[in-house]
């Protein structure tokens, strides 16, 4: 008997690992839904979801979507650009809206960190975040982890490099203590300008050097290198970040035998990864992608129904 | 509070009531290479790989057994009262045509079957799905029959009926918990 310390998933900043190990777990059972003839259990019927996104997305929006679905949940989506955010409505106005057609969970996704926690004040669904701004990334760390422990069997004693724009990634702080909770010891690597103030209070080795990051690592994640961070000058050429932290096959030779290639996507292929080790067979970046609803679909489950009496 | 225990099943009683329910199948289901087991998680499990077994010995015959979780398929799931961590469902033979054998340890309300019943038609078309249990202890909320069952106990609603197997708890033994009230209600929890 087990369910999760929190009826919301905000972040993975002070999660318990138990928790992370109860998610992960449940993950297991939904992966091998996935591949059913009938993709589809009853768990959620009668649950009705929204998906709040305020931010272009791809693979989350797509991948909560069909999460939902195989649950039975009943969904509405909802994006900016055909709502009546347009005519200026508050988020807090749209959201208490949506709540009085009596919906039971909001998945949100929102260009300002902390949105997720604004809307637990003000209305009474279970919140998933679904990416806010530079802060988390939740179910895109906790898919990270479940597609690494696949792999090797526990997350404990792995050296993870996360390489990428540390200032700017909500994957990167989600990867961060999702891997240390759970034993792995975290790197990060990227340019200096790209390094928030404070980088040391992760409690993570900081390189600024590529090589010197992979050097022994099992685990490589690498970020996408968001190009609108040139225009601002933070680097000054996509040419230079690629020779100077692209993942190339030559400097794969500096990681442990058995490694693995990731990336969240979109990838800028020959940016920040060259094609030749997107689609090697040591990158698991597709697996990722189908253990992303997997995932889904177990914090969909282990949130749902929780009220707030029993804790938040 | 108090509680009284009584044994109802030793080792022996378990396996002998396992081979009556074999016997019985193999009476039952002419076709035998039809047959798949399949074991509701936790306690069915085991059972059902005992039932193959002794079908192994009897028959020759290798019947595939296949594991059911249930957890997704309850009518109570959003209560989150008392939820059990989910295992994993693993049914690798095909459904269509086969004589299932659904086991379970304990049949009690019913409820258990019917979402394990809904969770098989969501993997196939079997040509019969029949029940076996161990304990049938009565109190069914749904129109829910075994058609194999170990031994019938008459329980009370509140009794708890306590399966192990040595599989899952290291010994073979079925017993019934009884909760006896103090006769001043004070001795109440």
């Amino acid at each position: 008997m087990s369910k999760l310390s929190s009826r919301h998933l905000l972040g993975l900043e002070n999660v318990p690992r138990q928790d992370m190990e109860l998610i992960l777990d449940t993950s297991v059972t939904f992966r091998e839904v996935i591949d059913r003839t009938i993709k589809r259990v009853p768990t959620l019927r009668g649950i009705t979801v929204v998906n709040l996104f305020y931010e272009a997305s791809t693979r989350t929006r797509i991948s909560f979507e069909l999460a939902e679905k195989r649950l039975s949940a009943d969904i509405v989506n909802f994006s900016t650009s055909t709502s009546s955010v347009k005519k200026g409505e508050s988020l807090r106005d749209t959201v208490q809206n949506i709540e009085a057609m009596k919906i039971d969970m909001v998945v949100v996704r929102h260009g300002s960190s902390g949105a997720p926690y604004f809307l637990t004040q003000c209305m009474d669904a279970n919140i998933i975040n679904g990416g806010d701004g530079a802060h988390e990334h939740p179910t895109q760390a906790l898919l990270d982890m479940f597609t690494v422990r696949e792999k090797y069997g526990s997350l404990d004693g792995l050296r993870v490099v996360l390489v990428g724009d540390i200032k700017h990634s909500r994957v990167i702080r989600s990867n961060i203590w999702g891997f240390k909770a759970m034993g792995a010891s975290v790197a990060l690597c990227g340019p200096s300008t790209l390094l928030p103030y404070e980088v040391e209070k992760f409690g993570c080795d900081v390189y600024t050097d590529i090589d010197e990051a992979l050097d022994g690592a099992d685990v490589v994640n690498v970020m996408r290198i968001q190009l609108e961070r040139q225009k601002s000058g933070l680097f000054p050429s996509q040419r230079e970040y690629t020779n100077l932290f692209g993942i190339t096959k030559d400097r794969l030779k500096r990681l442990n035998k058995n490694y693995t290639i990731m990336h969240p996507g979109p990838m800028n292929r020959g940016v920040e990864i060259s094609s030749e080790v997107a689609d090697s067979k040591n990158s698991v970046i597709l697996e990722q992608v189908t253990n992303g609803q997997a995932v889904r679909m177990a914090v969909l489950y282990l949130l749902s129904g929780r009220k707030e009496e029993e804790g938040s | 509070m108090t509680v009284a225990t009584k044994a109802v099943l030793d080792q022996k009683k378990i396996a002998r009531a396992i081979t009556r329910i074999t016997h019985e199948i193999l009476e039952q289901v002419d076709d035998h290479k039809s047959l798949g087991i399949i074991g509701i998680l936790t306690r069915g499990a085991p059972i059902a790989r005992r039932i193959a077994a002794q079908i192994k010995e009897l028959e020759k015959i290798d019947v595939p057994v296949g594991l059911m979780d249930i957890s997704l398929y309850r009518d109570d799931v959003h209560s989150k009262l008392d939820q059990p961590v989910v295992q994993t469902t693993d049914i690798l033979f095909e459904l269509a045509n086969r004589n299932v054998i659904l086991v379970d340890d304990v049949l009690f309300t019913g409820r258990t079957i019917r979402a394990a019943l809904s969770q098989i038609v969501d993997f196939g078309r079997p040509k019969t799905i029949q029940l076996a249990v161990l304990v049938d202890r009565g109190h069914r909320e749904l129109p829910i029959k075994a058609d194999y069952v170990g031994v019938n106990i008459p329980t009370s609603k509140n009794d708890m009926v306590v399966v192990k197997l040595i599989e899952n708890d290291g010994e073979d033994i079925v017993f019934v918990e009884t909760e006896k009230l103090k006769q001043d209600k004070k001795g109440k929890n």
